[in-house]
């Protein structure tokens, strides 16, 4: 095989920082590479300084890029725009921000075809027709004249990659492709780039941060950190034997998936119960905006929660399970439905009768950016619901040093420092921010916390840790946890039993292991089989 | 989209109805008419006949808003508020204090206004893109950095000093054009050359500035990278990708103005003598001429609201990501 | 023999006009607001972002000399007026024991400024002029009435020959000059020099901006206070007032109404935005429908019709009124107040989004979640988090209300003609400029200090959003 790419000593910098630190790689014709790194590690600007399209304030500090021989760093602008899109082409990682909202999507792929091609007329329709048919948009000659908003989110990484393709380009750089993508759209994705890239020997330079993607699709891996090419393999060198500590725990952060936690055994009353619980949201049309009609959000769900046990919340975006998890917590109002906490009823209690409840049900969020006030100290975020919640020891308050000392206790116990107490959110990593979040929620010794997918917004190497954190909390404090989340792969890690939901609905429900080894549903079963595994390994 | 135009139209009802009440209000409850005619009779001393007088000539002499002594719907009808302030919403201005009729005076003002205030609304919007453009193809360079202090410097001057020394220079120093008045027919360009140019240069540095801000934030996003990735050379970049995107902002604040244009501008036509709506207005207030002013304000809300509606239908037509709801 | 007590305050009688106690008020609640800011190290780091710019401490000094004349110019009091006849010299004296105070409301400002104030010549003359504007009969020495331009009866009055006039300008502003630069360079030195003392920061501030700005200023102000002595600096207007004085009196008027209006439309601004963004539904609609309304009229005529509004009460209640500057501070006052009434709406559109955003973040949704009260909420998670929206507006306003000023009066709705501003001076300026030769000092004079105090404040407020505003590139933390 040929070498498609050849990437020797490149460096970028910005000012006197070192974003990418003197890598070297190669990509084959037809062949998959992926560069594998987490957050911060220099590989999107690796992409970005390929295309010699790097931001403002950074520039290549050293090195060269060779397409089949040639310089990519010695060709001019105008030369260099004849490579982008016709030879080089790119996937980026938000389908939804990437396309010109203002042009329909037939007259952005038409603009490639034109430039490179010199495409016009109805030559220049039929190709965009045959390039849509091709990435499988449906009823293509219609949808080119439809707008970006109209399609879905998986339809347009479709359009982008139909537009990638448009000119035949020889390499094809995806830049986490399928990151922002639910599951079983991510599998379709992928299987779309496998098959054109065996169809037109496509070399594809993957850049991702999911191991599992990487598994599927990879040829061979290169894994980054802090700007540095730590060790490149063919995929099955790869993970069967690691070089570097870091391949292996990143190799390692997915959790086995053939142990699972068991069910434990349950009072007569669970903590909480959910009765064919609705949340609609009115929809009004029309001159006097009647209510025409409800968007059915949450759309009678049934569960319960046990003391000290977890149950996950599984589904897609827009398949209601946060909106539902906020209806626990009453930051919205439920539609229909009860919903019980130790066997008390508590969705019709008013603001002042909920608050005692408040210290019994916490929550965290999925963002540690949002979640806390940038303007206020760990201390004071601790502090807050302690104060506004009266909680104390057994007399039921505590004085200020008291509660200083408490909040110090918890904050060592999140795996933070007492020194950390007056600094600022934005002065910790992202790992450190869902510390402090955990700490903020278990300071008002509540029962049950509701975990808004904790864990999808942190790096994979981080995400094992604040699991294993949440898992010694619930052993330590007796906890329950309803967990939120899109990602099957860590349930059998953390959940007792698994809640499957579906446009409001819940359509499975059971113990992790018959739900993750045995699903009845076909949407479970669809769910399961998209999620990409690594090869059964060590 | 009818629906959705009724129903912002019903919204104008009570929009309208405030803004009259208001001025009612400040009008006729804050000041009453006796008031009113103590200071343009002048004279501190007027006998109560002439004060009485005044108002009756003028309709001023009815209760404000009951009237208790008119049976059956004269209760309402037969009061200041309906007569003044109600009869507004049939465009019927009534007559000005001074005894002019306000309706035909608007419809033969309201040109020389356009006729100032519309060019200098297109070119200058024009302009501003054109030059916010060209400083976005340089940016973050010294032309950028110096544009932009010149942008402040102008912002930092206020409008009278630009019709001051607009005048002073190309009038009155160099003898280009009229200092002011205003004929009607082909002869009006020569009146109007020098307002115009005012207006646009007045508008320049905001203008320039803000387009600039929002071209740049368009020029962030990530179809412009995408784009760029495509093999796009820069400047196609910019007229087919960000212009386009950026203009939407643009044209949706600008559209609201639209219909306002009509009323003119205060301070240019004063200055240059043109007898549109906004000398009519100035006028009106340094004579205290109540009855013009309330129907100006009046007339303006209209507009205004008209213009809120403009805006809204200006949204669906440039951005196909929104439709009417 | 009894000899007038000059520590005795019946010399002056201490006068505080509304507009003197809001603007003291105002500055009190601003040095608070910065130590309290001081407290939050974020706040203090972007604070120290802007002033680390060349511009943004530049300006900021051009800034706090406006102020300061302003502050000076309104610590006002009243003399005493010399006692009548016969009462033997003596102000405490008097039989009943109450002193007169004259009409005339001076200030702080008028005292450091006597000269200009006090040598009024008869009508116009231009700047450093020796003789008048205006031809005046006069007797030759021979003995005929001609028509020539007279001597001024103040300014230049010690020049003997014509042909001295230009040098001597130059030689008593190289004297004024070399008199001020002096202590200035010492200052210099001695601060510098102790700087150097301390350990080096890392993010100095610019030093040299500073003194320079500093140093011109002092140097200008020497150079004003000392040749006004002798001439007109910008000279004189029709009724003979000095310009230069007439101009620096209309500082306060700028500076106060750009903060005195400001400051009304910051409470309504914010409670009914957070308000409206937070709590929604009902109060949403309210607010909503209050300013669509105000938005819908056009402002210049509400403020139009509101000023005329005044004028016609003060016309009809002169009684309360009883000296000219106090009916002149009402006016003021009322249009500060009705400037900051029709001009709130936009910032208030803006805190409603914001806040709208703010309510839906999880640090809001996470507040809730621990039964945190709304009022708690609004304080501690949504204000902090909108103050740089309201701090830029703030700062832009304040520009906008001095440009303001200058349309509203030349319109003849601003403030009261008998109050000095600039205007008042661009509005005498029409007929000025169709005289022949031009007259063009007084409508210079108001253009340059008015450009620079709203350049100075564009600069400043540029510098603050680059701070403060998340999206610009240096708020980010």
């Amino acid at each position: 095989m040929s070498t498609l790419l050849q990437v020797q000593n490149l460096s970028v910098s910005v000012g006197q920082h070192c974003l990418v630190d003197d890598i070297s790689f190669h990509i084959d014709a037809g062949e998959v590479f992926a560069l594998v790194g987490e957050s911060g590690s220099g590989k999107s600007v690796t992409s970005l300084a390929i295309m010699r399209l790097l931001s403002d304030g950074l520039h290549i500090a050293s090195g060269d890029v060779h397409l089949v021989g040639q310089s990519l760093f010695t060709l001019t602008e105008a030369q260099m725009n004849g490579v982008r899109g016709r030879r080089i082409a790119m996937v980026f990682q938000e389908p939804q921000s990437s396309l010109n909202p203002v042009h329909t999507i037939g007259r952005q792929i038409g603009e490639v075809l034109t430039l490179h091609r010199k495409r016009s007329g109805a030559e220049l329709k039929q190709d965009i027709i045959a390039l849509l048919e091709e990435v499988g948009i449906p009823d293509a000659e219609q949808r080119a004249s439809w707008y970006p908003h109209q399609l879905s989110g998986g339809q347009k990484q479709r359009v982008m990659i139909a537009m990638a393709l448009a000119c035949e380009p020889e390499l094809l750089i995806a830049d986490e492709p399928t990151t922002a993508l639910d599951v079983t759209i991510q599998k379709q994705i992928l299987n779309l780039l496998n098959e054109l890239r065996k169809k037109r020997q496509l070399g594809i330079l993957l850049i991702t941060h999911d191991m599992g993607v990487v598994a599927e699709m990879a040829d061979r891996i290169a894994v980054m950190r802090h700007g540095q090419l730590l060790e490149q393999a063919p995929r099955d060198v790869f993970f069967s034997s690691p070089k570097h500590e870091y391949s292996r725990q990143l190799i390692h952060s997915l959790p086995r998936q053939d142990a699972f936690r068991k069910a434990i055994a349950q009072e007569e009353t669970p903590l909480l119960e959910m009765n064919n619980v609705c949340v609609w949201f009115a929809q009004r049309k029309g001159i006097l905006q009647r209510i025409a009609g409800y968007t059915k959000a949450v759309d009678g769900i049934s569960l319960t929660i046990g003391h000290g046990e977890t149950l996950a919340l599984v589904g897609e975006s827009g398949s209601g399970k946060s909106t539902a998890g906020r209806a626990i917590l009453r930051l919205i109002p439920t539609t229909y439905g009860e919903v019980l906490f130790n066997g008390l009823r508590i969705d019709q209690l008013d603001e002042s009768e909920f608050i005692d409840l408040r210290k019994r049900i916490q929550v965290i969020f999925q963002d540690p950016f949002s979640s806390m006030n940038p303007r206020m100290t760990v201390r004071e975020i601790i502090e807050e619901g302690m104060i506004s919640l009266n909680v104390g020891g057994n007399d039921g308050k505590w004085n200020k040093s008291e509660r200083e000392q408490e909040i110090r206790r918890i904050l060592q116990r999140v795996g933070l420092e007492a020194e950390h107490l007056d600094r600022f959110p934005h002065e910790f990593s992202g790992g450190q921010r869902q510390r402090i979040a955990i700490a903020r929620a278990i300071a008002v010794k509540p029962q049950l916390i509701i975990c808004d997918e904790p864990t999808s917004a942190l790096d994979v190497s981080i995400r094992g840790q604040v699991l294993q954190l949440l898992q010694e909390l619930q052993q330590e404090m007796g906890l329950s946890y309803l967990f939120i989340t899109h990602d099957l792969s860590i349930i059998p890690h953390i959940a007792h039993r698994v809640a499957v939901m579906k446009d409001g609905k819940i359509v499975e429900q059971g113990s992790t292991q018959a739900v993750m080894q045995n699903p009845q549903h076909e949407y479970t079963q669809q769910l399961l089989s998209a999620v990409p595994m690594i090869p059964e390994h060590v | 989209m009818l629906a959705y135009i009724i129903r912002r139209l019903g919204y104008a009802i009570p929009i309208l109805l405030g803004v009259n009440l208001l001025t009612f209000a400040l009008f006729f409850v804050v000041n009453t008419p006796d008031q009113m005619a103590r200071v343009q009779l002048g004279d501190k001393h007027v006998s109560e006949e002439a004060i009485e007088q005044w108002k009756a000539q003028r309709g001023y002499d009815k209760p404000l808003m009951f009237n208790t002594e008119a049976g059956g719907l004269g209760l309402v009808t037969d009061t200041i508020f309906y007569e003044k302030s109600l009869s507004l919403f049939a465009f019927d201005f009534g007559k000005s204090d001074e005894g002019r009729n306000i309706g035909s005076d608007i419809q033969q003002r309201m040109w020389p206004s356009l006729m100032v205030a519309l060019p200098t609304f297109i070119i200058g919007i024009a302009v501003n893109i054109a030059f916010s453009l060209f400083v976005v193809m340089f940016r973050a360079s010294v032309f950028d950095t110096a544009a932009m202090v010149l942008c402040v410097v102008l912002m930092s001057i206020s409008g009278v000093f630009y019709v001051i020394g607009g005048q002073f220079f190309f009038a009155k120093l160099w003898h280009l054009v009229p200092i002011s008045g205003y004929l009607t027919g082909p002869d009006a360009i020569r009146f109007l050359i020098l307002p115009v140019i005012i207006g646009v240069i007045s508008g320049i540095g905001g203008g320039t500035r803000l387009y600039r801000t929002l071209f740049l934030e368009e020029s962030g996003k990530d179809y412009v990278r995408t784009a760029r990735a495509k093999g796009v050379p820069e400047l196609t970049v910019l007229f087919r990708h960000i212009l386009p995107n950026g203009l939407i902002p643009i044209l949706t604040s600008v559209v609201v103005v639209i219909p306002s244009l009509f009323m003119g501008s205060l301070l240019v036509e004063s200055f240059f003598g043109i007898p549109g709506l906004g000398s009519y207005t100035l006028d009106a207030i340094q004579a205290q001429d109540f009855a013009i002013v309330r129907s100006m304000v009046f007339l303006g809300s209209v507009l205004y609201i008209l213009g809120l509606l403009l805006t809204d239908i200006s949204y669906t037509l440039v951005d196909p990501r929104v439709r009417l709801s | 023999m009894t000899f007038p007590r000059f520590s005795d305050f019946s010399m002056f009688q201490p006068m505080l006009l509304w507009s003197d106690i809001l603007i003291f008020i105002l500055l009190f609640s601003l040095i608070a607001f910065f130590i309290n800011l001081s407290r939050n190290p974020v706040a203090r780091a972007r604070w120290r972002h802007v002033f680390t710019t060349r511009i943004g401490s530049g300006a900021f000094i051009v800034i706090v000399f406006y102020v300061l004349i302003a502050l000076l110019d309104s610590l006002h009091f009243r003399t005493a007026l010399p006692p009548v006849e016969g009462s033997d010299g003596a102000i405490s004296q008097e039989a009943d024991g109450t002193v007169h105070y004259s009409q005339d409301v001076r200030s702080v400002l008028d005292i450091i400024l006597h000269d200009l104030d006090s040598q009024d010549e008869k009508t116009y003359s231009a700047p450093f002029a020796l003789y008048s504007f205006a031809k005046e009969n006069q007797e030759s020495d021979a003995g005929y009435v001609i028509r020539a331009f007279p001597r001024l009866e103040h300014g230049g009055k010690h020049i003997v020959r014509d042909e001295e006039h230009v040098l001597d300008i130059w030689v008593k502003t190289a004297r004024a000059i070399g008199l001020t630069i002096l202590p200035c360079l010492l200052v210099i030195f001695l601060h510098s020099a102790w700087r150097r003392r301390k350990p080096p920061v890392e993010h100095p501030l610019p030093w040299t901006v500073i003194y320079t700005t500093l140093t011109i200023l002092v140097l200008l102000c020497g150079w004003v206070l000392n040749l006004s002595q002798y001439y007109h600096i910008l000279g004189t207007d029709k009724v003979g007032q000095d310009v230069l004085y007439q101009s620096i009196k209309a500082i306060r008027t700028g500076v106060l109404i750009g903060t005195l209006a400001t400051l009304v439309t910051l409470p309504l601004a914010v409670v009914l935005g957070i308000a409206a963004g937070y709590f929604k539904g009902k109060i949403d609609d309210v607010v909503q429908y209050i300013y669509t309304t105000l938005n819908s009229i056009p402002g210049i005529l509400l403020i139009a019709a509101s000023v005329l509004l005044i004028d016609v009460y003060i016309e009809t209640n002169p009684e309360q009124f009883k000296l000219i500057s106090e009916r002149a501070d009402f006016k003021f006052i009322a249009l500060c107040f009705i400037l900051g009434v029709t001009s709130w709406t936009g910032l208030c559109r803006l805190l409603r989004a914001e806040t709208l955003k703010l309510s839906q973040l999880e640090y809001v949704q996470a507040a809730h979640a621990f039964g945190v009260g709304d009022w708690r909420i609004i304080f501690r998670h949504i204000l902090p988090n909108v103050n740089h929206i309201i701090l830029i507006a703030l700062v832009l306003d304040f520009s906008a209300f001095v440009l303001a000023e200058a349309v509203l009066s030349y319109i003849g709705v601003g403030v009261d003609p008998s109050m000095a501003s600039w205007g008042n001076m661009i509005n005498e300026a029409r007929a000025e400029l169709a005289r022949d030769p031009v007259v063009w000092w007084s409508v210079s004079a108001a253009f340059i200090l008015m450009f620079v105090l709203v350049l100075a404040a564009n600069l400043f407020s540029d510098r603050v959003r680059d701070a403060f505003d998340p999206r610009s590139v240096h708020g980010r933390v």
